[in-house]
This record gives C-alpha cells, structure tokens and sequence, in this order.
C-alpha cells in the first residue's frame, strides 16, 4: 500500500518551503531531513529531553511532537534562524561560547531556542528563573552550570 | 520512534470533524498531541486516521462563567472558567481570570510538564486523555467540573464523575469531541492547595494530592495511586489521622518507580500538606 503524501508549505527562518511527505512525518524529521536544516537535533523522540526544540510562533515547542502537516500557518525558528542577520551570532549563542555552555553540542540547539524565546518574555531572570527557564531541556556533558551562566550572559548582551 | 502510518484530516469545522471521526471507528482526535504522539512513536497507539482540529475556530477560548448565566444551576453555584479545546496548558495557566475564580487550576498547571509541552499541549486534551498520572483529571474530578463534548447527535455535559472510566480510557464516544472543560468556581471561603512529588520536576508525579477544603468539607484528589482520579472524602477526619485514613481508601500500585510502601509515604505526607495548605488559604479569605 503506497502511503498517501501531503502538500505541505512551511515558513521556517522567514523562507517559504514546500514538501511533499506523510502525515506521520514528525516536525523534526521535515526539517532535517526535507529541508536539510540540521541544526535542529533528535534525541528522545518522546518529548522528554529538549534537543528538537524550535520556535512555532516565537513560543518554544518540541518539534519531534508535532506533524509537519500541522505545522501549516506557523513561523517556525529553528537554531539556524538565531544568527544575526549579517551571520554572525545572536546573543544567546555568543553567550554560549563565551561560557563554555556546550561541551558536545548535541543538546545545544534546543537550549538556544528555548532561551531566545525564554529571553523575550523574561530579558533580566534572576539565577533561579534562569535555571527554571532550561529545566525542560537535558544536558548530559556541561552539568548546566555554565549554561546557567550563558543564559545570564545572553540576558547582559541583549539588553 | 516513527508512528506508524495513518490518514491525516484537518476539518475545518466541529461538525465536519465529528462526521469524519462517525465514519472511522479507528480514529483519533489530535490536538496538542503532547501525550497521543509519544503513544504513536512508541507504537503503543496506531489509529487508521488523526483529526487534527486544530484548524478549527474558537475552540481556544477561556472565559469565566457567572453565576448568573447559569442555567438550572449547570454551572454551579458561583459561576466557574470554562477552558476550550485548543486552550494550551500555558495560555490558561497565564490567564489571571482562571487565577482569580479556580485557583486550583493555576497552581496544579504549574505541575504539567516543562513549559514547552505546555506551549503545544491542552488542558481539554489532557483531560480526556484521562492519564491517572496527569494533574488537571483530578482537579476536574476534584472541583466536580464537566466536560463538554460534540457527538452526531449534538451537545452533551459528562460530569467528571463519569469521564474516568479506566488507565487512558475516558467516557467519551469514539465519535465525540471534547469542546470545553468546566471548572466551577471556588466559593467564598474555601481554600485549595496542589502539591507532588516527581523525581525531577516536570516528570510524571509519584503522588501527586489536590485539597478542596470548605467548612467543614474535607476533600483530597489523588494522582499515580490508581487506574482512574480518585477523590477522598475527608471531612470530619483528626489531623493526624488525614493519611491513614485516606490510604483506607487507596491502593497504591508497585511499580518502577516506586514502591507501593513509598507511594503509601507520600500519600501520609502529601494529604497531609494540602489539607493544611488549603485551610490556611480558607482561613485567609
């Protein structure tokens, strides 16, 4: 039996897409593998660990639980859409390196959207905001201390 | 981790869903999908279709309900929030309205996932869903709410008495949708407190208890001790006594989480907690 495929067009980063896939194709899995943005990562697959997040509307969401044929009429940002416009690195992921925030890097993605987006309704956390602002996401390298720092340091550098 | 395959519709109206989902028995209804797509890429769920509905208009309302609009006293006697379909779990927990006339949603919201799954998930959704693990079944059944729901033959009211029926099984029919949740209101008076214990905050609670004090009225819902929500009544009880006597009615489950003896501990513990926590809030009033 051939599965039947939808016509799908995604806003992601600004830029329009068009795909033709199955409505049981995850968000994350369009993005990586449809339109080849691979910033975005796929640990759990279940909604636990956070490395799939990107923006749907500038709200953080787990796109390995969404479908790509309901992600229709929504800006998606993903990790690719955090630099600044000439391409150099948005606050958040300057932060990052400046920190040591990131040790391998899988789970990095997932933190940057989340705090982009935790930044935006939050620009000065307190240290315990800051870390409630990434306890959805997991880290097993860093030991989040100096993703915390990041997350401060962002705060300093949007502001 | 892939769902199995399935036929996808988004309708654009209620009655347009209902009728797709009266035509497949084998059909799901998809809204914040934060608990059904895990089930699908785990494989521990394949339906033939998924009806997204998150196409469809005004389903993500979240407007307080007066007294006075009630009809035949439906809506209790001090109004209540009635939460739509597609209200995310973190739109309703911002909503200062909800905050102001069921506080107990708000504080037990807080308790639903990371924020994130809140951005996507829905109050509604988890309800029926009917998970005993999750916070807001047992605040419904706590606050004796409603569900709403759509069916080919119209609009009924189920009661949270008669939603749970088993483990992820809820009363609805295989083609009726859930429109709104209705919580009523907290009376002048009365006080609530939410309270669990997860392993990490965000995970499922291996207890979690919800208090409904008000005079001499002495209610505690229970989540992860049972098959269904399940409220206790406590009215009446000593106050050193609130854990044992709820644990008469409880069977705490053994499980890989935690031991039967450990659950039974929180039980004493929690109960104990949201009782006082409740009271303080009545006394305050």
């Amino acid at each position: 039996m051939s599965e039947e495929l939808h016509d799908v067009r995604l806003t992601v980063n600004g830029a329009t897409h068009e795909i033709r896939v199955p409505a049981r194709r995850l968000l994350s899995d369009a993005l990586r593998h449809d339109l080849r943005l691979t910033g975005t990562h796929v640990g759990c697959e279940h909604g636990v660990c956070g490395a799939c997040t990107i923006l749907v509307d500038g709200e953080p969401m787990r796109s390995c639980l969404m479908f790509a044929v309901s992600a229709v009429d929504h800006e998606i940002t993903t990790v690719e859409g955090l630099t600044n416009p000439d391409g150099s690195l948005g606050p958040v992921q300057q932060a990052f390196a400046e920190c040591h925030g990131l040790q391998c890097g899988f789970c990095t993605p997932g933190f940057l959207t989340t705090i982009t987006a935790g930044l935006r309704e939050n620009p000065a956390p307190t240290h315990e905001e800051a870390r409630d602002m990434i306890s959805g996401n997991l880290c097993r390298c860093t030991g989040y201390q100096n993703i915390v720092k990041a997350v401060e340091r962002a705060a300093e550098l949007s502001s | 981790m892939k769902p199995a395959p399935f036929a996808y519709r988004r309708p654009g109206t209620l009655a347009e869903a209902v009728s797709v989902l009266a035509g497949e028995p084998d059909a799901k209804v998809l809204a914040g999908g934060q608990s059904l797509v895990p089930l699908l890429s785990m494989r521990l769920a394949s339906p033939a279709t998924l009806v997204d509905i998150n196409a469809i208009t005004g389903l993500d309302v979240i407007e307080t309900i007066d007294a006075n609009d009630a009809v035949d006293g439906q809506y209790g006697e001090h109004g209540g929030v009635r939460v739509g379909a597609l209200a995310r779990h973190a739109a309703v927990l911002a909503s200062p309205d909800v905050r102001r006339v069921q506080p107990l949603v708000s504080m037990a919201l807080q308790h639903v996932a990371h924020a994130t799954i809140r951005n996507r998930g829905t109050t509604v959704g988890s309800i029926v869903h009917a998970d005993a693990a999750a916070e807001m079944p047992v605040v419904l059944r706590l606050l004796g709410g409603s569900v709403e729901v759509e069916g080919p033959a119209g609009r009924r009211t189920i009661p949270a008495s008669e939603l749970f029926l088993g483990p992820l099984q809820s009363s609805l029919a295989h083609d009726e949708i859930a429109v709104s949740a209705y919580f009523p209101a907290l009376a002048p008076g009365a006080g609530v407190a939410f309270d669990e214990i997860a392993r990490r905050h965000g995970d499922y609670a291996l207890v979690g208890a919800a208090a409904h004090v008000d005079g001499e009225s002495v209610r505690v819902g229970y989540l992860s001790v049972g098959d269904v929500p399940t409220v206790v009544d406590l009215s009446g009880v000593a106050d050193d006594d609130l854990g044992e006597a709820a644990l008469a009615h409880l069977d705490p489950p053994d499980d890989i989480h935690a031991t039967a003896d450990y659950r039974a501990q929180l039980v004493r513990v929690l109960t104990t907690r949201v009782v006082r926590s409740a009271r303080d809030m009545a006394e305050d009033a």
